[in-house]
């Protein structure tokens, strides 16, 4: 029986390595056949996970502790999903992207290559030193290519970055070398069980603290934000789109695995009431901040910040006793996490189209974008769809599962945050419709660009309203494991 | 006191020095070298904590060993950039942000 969990590592790593081989810039055509086959391997996988159940897999023979196990249930499968039907259009837009705007592209194949073999095996680990060596590789290929555009900006962004990644790498590490110093294991199978039936120690509850912090940091959830939106606005538009939909969602997976599978004796309603709170003030900090914005790349960016919130609210609403409603708070916040990594990867890949035919990353001068790039237009309209959370949207039965669940739970505060989010969502949403409905500003002259570089945008958005009809598959692969 | 506990403890306080020295220094050479202290902190808790009665453990030996690797390729990947913003900039630290949030509160005066 072919078993594609070890190819969807080392398939990427492969392409990575052969693509550092061909070059600066090139090897788009390598990366762009070796993801349609990991899109089947994980077709291929998804589907053993809904027939067969969850199950692990030793690397090369060699069980735990000694060796390294992977272990594959519904989240996993969605995650491994998401991130290759969200990397295949990405893909194809870079490509297109970079054949008109070649300064930037530096070695963004093997750096990608290396950031989705990190990302498959992240969602596929089983221990936490594990988790920290994928962690530590995603970090350090985002980073490159943050870097890849070259000028002061990104490079400084590109520190920043690099910098907060370490201290939140640093914090994960020390609480895996108390966990393992106190308990003696570092396998999730072994250590979950240990956890829940020994005494609580205070080196448990500190190495919690410090897992969490660190990966909180990774994820930018507020006050830790502040090094996104110079990162995601300044890269290259395809690394924009491929940072904020699916890097960031890596560790916030992380955060929910850890919460749930390992440190659910310690967790407290205050901690979890905690991080929705934090949630809320992301939510409406980053909104706030995204409709005062100028810069077009920018506003995106903070849109992240403030949509990386409503993952959060779902910690508070999931300890409510009624178990409808906790149910119904994970399923939202992963139908979120899902639509919302669609959409922002159709909206960045939109803004780059824009930005690179205006020449210029302003606002104010995308009058006349109407006429002269409709279908990009459209895609900009149909992520902030999601964004905002109307129906038919994946992002509309995130939030009204969420509001769900809060109403249920009987929660209203987060009721009234989600609603206020969503009209701040679409305030800054219209604040570039309108503009771009406006007659063009005097002296700017609109570039013609490729036909190709608007369709993967549109299909990504597509996609992100069609999660709203086929919600029920997604919601099934999650139920198992 | 015994001899893995005080390593542990040496460990801690350099983690800390280490955590305060990435955030509140503003040169940035500094800055990786404090996160390069923190990391020898960890590594120290890691090695230190690890030992059962007495006998050492190799699975905490070989963690620490790829910490190290990855410490090192960082601090790599660091050095590599900060060269690179001082032949661009002229300066080790980061420059000022007039946007993003700073734009806000600036706007607000």
């Amino acid at each position: 029986m072919f078993d594609p969990i070890p190819w969807l590592i080392l398939l990427p790593l492969i392409c990575g390595c052969l693509t550092f081989l061909t070059g600066v810039g090139r090897g788009g055509r390598l990366v762009l056949a070796g993801l349609i086959i990991q899109l089947v391997l994980t077709i291929i996988l998804a589907r053993q996970i809904v027939m067969e159940g969850a199950r692990h897999y030793a690397v090369g023979g060699w069980g735990a502790p000694l060796g390294v196990d992977l272990y594959v249930d519904g989240l996993t499968g969605i995650m491994l999903l998401l991130t290759h039907v969200v990397a295949l259009p990405l893909v194809v837009y870079a490509r297109a992207y970079f054949s008109s705007q070649a300064e930037g592209v530096g070695y963004f194949w093997p750096l990608t290559c290396f950031l989705l073999a990190a990302m498959n095996a992240l969602f596929m680990s089983a221990d936490i030193f594990n988790i920290y060596v994928t962690l530590e590789l995603l970090g350090l290929a985002a980073v490159g290519l943050v870097a890849a555009a070259g000028s002061a900006g990104p490079v400084a962004a590109a520190i920043r970055y690099l910098l907060v990644t370490l201290l939140g790498s640093g914090a994960y590490l020390m609480g895996v070398a108390l966990l393992y110093g106190t308990y003696g294991s570092v396998s999730l199978t072994v250590l979950g069980p240990l956890l829940a039936t020994t005494e609580i120690s205070a080196a448990a509850c500190l190495a919690a603290m410090l897992m969490l912090a660190g990966l909180l940091l990774k994820t930018a959830l507020f006050p830790f934000h502040f090094w996104l939106p110079p990162a995601h606005g300044g890269a290259p538009a395809p690394v924009s789109a491929l940072l904020s939909a699916l890097v960031i969602k890596a560790s916030f997976y992380l955060i929910l695995r850890l919460w749930f599978d390992l440190f659910a004796p310690l967790v407290t309603t205050q901690a979890a009431q905690l991080l929705g709170g934090l949630g809320a003030a992301a939510i409406l900090w980053g909104s706030i901040l995204a409709f005062t914005q100028t810069r077009l790349k920018m506003l995106v960016a903070y849109s992240t910040v403030a949509q990386i919130g409503y993952l959060f609210l779902l910690f508070p609403l999931m300890t409510s006793a009624i178990p409808g409603a906790s149910e119904s708070a994970l399923q939202g916040g992963v139908m979120q996490l899902v639509a919302h990594a669609l959409a922002k990867a159709a909206m960045f890949a939109a803004a780059g189209v824009m930005v690179l035919s205006a020449g210029k990353d302003d606002i104010a001068l995308l009058g006349g974008m109407s006429s002269h790039l409709p279908l990009t237009l459209f895609t900009f309209a149909l992520a902030g769809i999601t964004l905002m959370g109307l129906p038919p949207s994946g992002g509309f039965i995130a939030k009204w599962l969420l509001i769900d669940s809060a109403v249920s739970g009987g929660q209203w505060g987060w009721v009234v945050v989600m609603i206020l989010g969503g009209l701040l969502s679409a305030a800054y949403v219209f604040k570039v419709l309108r503009q771009a409905f406006l007659p063009p500003v005097a002296g700017i002259k609109f570039k013609p660009v490729i036909r190709m570089l608007e369709w993967p945008a549109f299909l990504l958005a597509l996609t992100s309203l069609l999660l709203g009809f086929r919600s029920v598959e997604v919601l099934n692969l999650l139920g198992v494991g | 006191m015994s001899g893995a506990l005080i390593y542990a403890c040496a460990g801690a306080v350099l983690f800390v020095s280490g955590v305060a020295g990435l955030i509140l220094l503003p040169h940035l050479l500094r800055k990786i070298l404090a996160f390069n202290i923190m990391g020898s902190g960890v590594f120290l808790v890691l090695v230190g904590l690890g030992q059962r009665d007495g006998t050492p453990d190799p699975v905490p030996q070989a963690m620490v060993l790829t910490g190290i690797v990855v410490a090192v390729a960082a601090t790599a990947l660091a050095l590599a950039l900060v060269r690179r913003l001082l032949s661009l900039t002229g300066k080790i630290q980061f420059p000022e942000e007039p946007e993003g949030a700073g734009r806000f509160w600036k706007n607000k005066q």
